[in-house]
């Protein structure tokens, strides 16, 4: 009986410490595309649906990154609280913004195509998004920050060649240009969005 | 005489395309670029007349081009299909000469290839006979890409009533084809032809815009829903289309400049 006990405790302790091994790109692009197309394909609540959408964005996606290079060279002139205001509104405004694209889609089909390391920091999974009756096909391609390899996280999604991350950026930039650099006017608006 | 005179004029749009122009706001929109891995701004001139024809097409398109393209989307597929293959090969007159301006001399070929066939096998192109022989349908292009490729700087961007955004060389290089860099424009407008009238063009590019809004209509709602600024999203999103376009690559690592990517350090 003891010696079974040990034979748990030393399973455990390998378990526990056991090195974490680096998550290939497109692994992770394929096992988002999978879990969002159950998700999407259920007959689940439009709510609960969204709920699990954005669980898999937290988990998957680095939106601490993506609002810091967002705001551009805005981010610089932030003082910390405003740094932790902006980045509460972001991520709820992300995540708003997220689920409300996917949750229309009923069955995405995505395949990943092929993967390319840009540098020790990012690779580019490219993908395409099948045909349907209404759509024609469309080419994603994800931006993967891989700088901690266990744990890659989206950064960007290129649709057919636009980045998301950068039109999103020129939109952040034309709100607070409108009003004389005034990142409160960013706030308000970010607010609105979220509780609309 | 005439030649120096027609270089001369060549010569002053050149110049005024590549001034940046400045007047009334100052909203600049950063276009990456790999291929010359910097960052040049585009100038949005007179944004505040922008934004109000903006909101005149939105207008417009709320109340004909999104219904139109609803109603369109009934139609059977394989009506849907065969017009905008027909449209495809019909663009192909003004692809084809500014391959040959870019030096695309191979794309140049298969379009050609292409549209012969298509046009005569594919039935007026509606059915894209030349693709079950191999050869592919490739990107568009159009004047304004090829004065891109010529180095030639956007200018101001603007929004037209109607036609929606642009900028100072992609609208000089509609002129073209207007000037006999159309021939579909030629055949039906500019000369008396006893085939093609003058509706045919424009029948035409209406369902061009038609068949472009249908295939887009969840991707422009989507937009409109997840923008706090929509007008600067559709600035952004088309900015950086045309300078995919002018770099004639679908490599994003090829188009996208990862330098303002490099500060951001969350891990």
């Amino acid at each position: 009986m003891i010696n079974l006990k040990f034979f748990y405790i030393f399973f455990f302790i390998i378990f526990i410490f056991k090195p974490l091994e680096a998550k290939e790109p497109s692994k992770l692009i394929n096992e988002l595309v999978n879990e969002a197309s159950i998700i999407l394909s259920s007959s689940d609540p439009v709510e609960s649906k969204i709920i699990r959408l954005n669980n898999i964005a937290e988990l998957n996606v680095d939106i601490d990154g993506i609002g810091m290079y967002t705001l551009g060279n805005y981010r610089k002139t932030l003082t910390d609280d405003q740094k932790i205001k902006y980045r509460k509104l972001f991520k709820s405004y992300f995540l708003k913004s997220f689920s409300s694209r996917l949750v229309d889609y009923s069955d995405p089909k995505i395949s990943v195509v092929s993967e390319k390391k840009i540098n020790e920091k990012y690779s580019i999974v490219s993908t395409i998004l099948e045909e349907t009756s209404k759509n024609p096909e469309v080419k994603i391609d994800w931006r993967i920050y891989t700088k901690n390899p266990e744990r890659p996280l989206i950064r960007d999604l290129i649709v057919e060649g636009l980045s998301l991350a950068r039109t999103q950026k020129e939109e952040f930039k034309s709100i607070m240009q409108n009003n004389d650099g005034d990142i409160n006017y960013l706030f308000k608006s970010l607010e609105e969005f979220i509780i609309k | 005489m005439k030649k120096i005179l027609k270089l001369f004029i060549i010569s002053v749009i050149f110049n005024v395309l590549t001034l940046n122009v400045f007047a009334g706001s100052d909203g600049t929109i950063e276009i990456n670029s790999k291929s010359n891995n910097q960052s040049t701004e585009v100038k949005d001139c007179f944004e505040t007349i922008n934004r109000a024809v903006f909101a005149f097409n939105k207008g417009l398109d709320k109340i004909f081009f999104k219904p139109a393209a609803k109603g369109y989307r009934y139609l059977p597929k394989p009506i849907r299909s065969g017009t905008s293959n027909a449209l495809n090969n019909l663009s192909n007159v003004v692809t084809i000469p500014n391959n040959i301006l870019q030096g695309q001399f191979k794309e140049a070929g298969i379009n050609t290839l292409r549209f012969s066939i298509n046009s005569t096998l594919g039935i007026a192109g509606i059915f894209d006979v030349a693709s079950y022989y191999g050869l592919n349908k490739l990107d568009k292009e159009d004047y304004g890409q090829t004065l891109g490729t010529w180095g030639v700087k956007e200018g101001c961007y603007f929004v037209l009533p109607v036609l929606g955004p642009t900028t100072v060389r992609d609208t000089l290089g509609s002129l073209v084809n207007f000037g006999g860099g159309d021939a579909w424009y030629n055949v039906t407008i500019a000369n008396d032809t006893k085939y093609f009238q003058n509706s045919d063009y424009y029948y035409s590019r209406l369902a061009a815009g038609v068949d472009f809004r249908a295939k887009n209509l969840e991707a422009f709602d989507s937009l409109e829903k997840s923008s706090m600024d929509l007008y600067a999203s559709v600035r952004s999103l088309y900015l950086q289309d045309r300078n995919r376009k002018i770099l004639n690559s679908s490599e994003t690592t090829e188009t996208m400049n990862d330098d303002d990517w490099e500060e951001i350090d969350s891990q």
